[in-house]
């Protein structure tokens, strides 16, 4: 009975692993610009991946007592996902990819017309900076 | 059932696999070449994983983990370049 419980709940964790992992590379590939593609890779395949980690971690536990080496990658892959994500937004604000022109709201580094000035005939007064 | 399960997840992660090729070929800008990339790590990790699942083999985590953690630095190492022009300045 327990058995099969686990192995259900197994069963479970594979297919929505698979499923999730499915969905975020779907958002890669058919979402518009960059700055919407990052969601996907970055939260869904990141969970899939998990979700799967955590399968196999009880598919070894139900042989030979508790396994829990499985969970270092997925500790791993919920810290460093985050941290690369940043990174790629950060790179592809230096490299003043496109957004989409529905997005509302632009961040600094993408203004279009940003005053382009010499050092000597710098504005003074309003200074946007704190 | 798990081997049922198996199989479903293991075409689930071909796909997006598959996918994530798409996008590192035809991706317009660097950024989104590395991120396909990245993306596609792991999810080979799951196919890794997936694998050891079916031979019934416990060794391969440390491969998996092994991606993981090369993946994320040259990922990162990467960006460096993009942001800087240089990795370790």
């Amino acid at each position: 009975m327990l058995d099969m419980l686990l192995e259900g709940a197994i069963a479970f964790m594979l297919i929505a692993g698979g499923i999730f992992a499915f969905i975020g590379s779907l958002g890669l590939t058919h979402l518009k610009d960059f700055y919407m593609r990052l969601h996907g890779p970055s939260k869904t395949t990141t969970l899939g991946v998990g979700c799967t980690l955590i399968g196999s971690l009880i598919f070894f536990s139900l042989e030979n007592g508790p396994v829990v080496q499985e969970l270092l990658i997925t500790v791993f892959a919920f810290i460093t996902a985050p941290v690369s994500a940043h990174m790629l937004a950060k790179s592809a604000l230096h490299h003043k990819l496109k957004p989409d022109p529905r997005t509302r709201g632009n961040p600094q580094e993408l203004e279009r017309d940003r005053p382009k000035h010499t050092v000597e005939e710098a504005p003074q007064g309003d200074s946007p900076l704190p | 059932m798990i081997a049922t399960a198996l199989w479903i997840a293991l075409a689930l992660f071909s796909a997006a696999i598959a996918l994530n090729f798409y996008r590192a070929v035809i991706g317009p800008s660097l950024p989104d070449r590395v991120l396909a990339v990245d993306t596609m790590y792991m999810n080979s990790i799951a196919l890794i994983v997936l694998f050891g699942i079916w031979v019934n083999n416990k060794d391969y985590f440390e491969a998996a983990l092994l991606i993981a953690m090369l993946g994320f630095v040259s990922t990162i190492a990467v960006c460096k370049y993009l942001l800087r022009g240089d990795i370790i300045e």
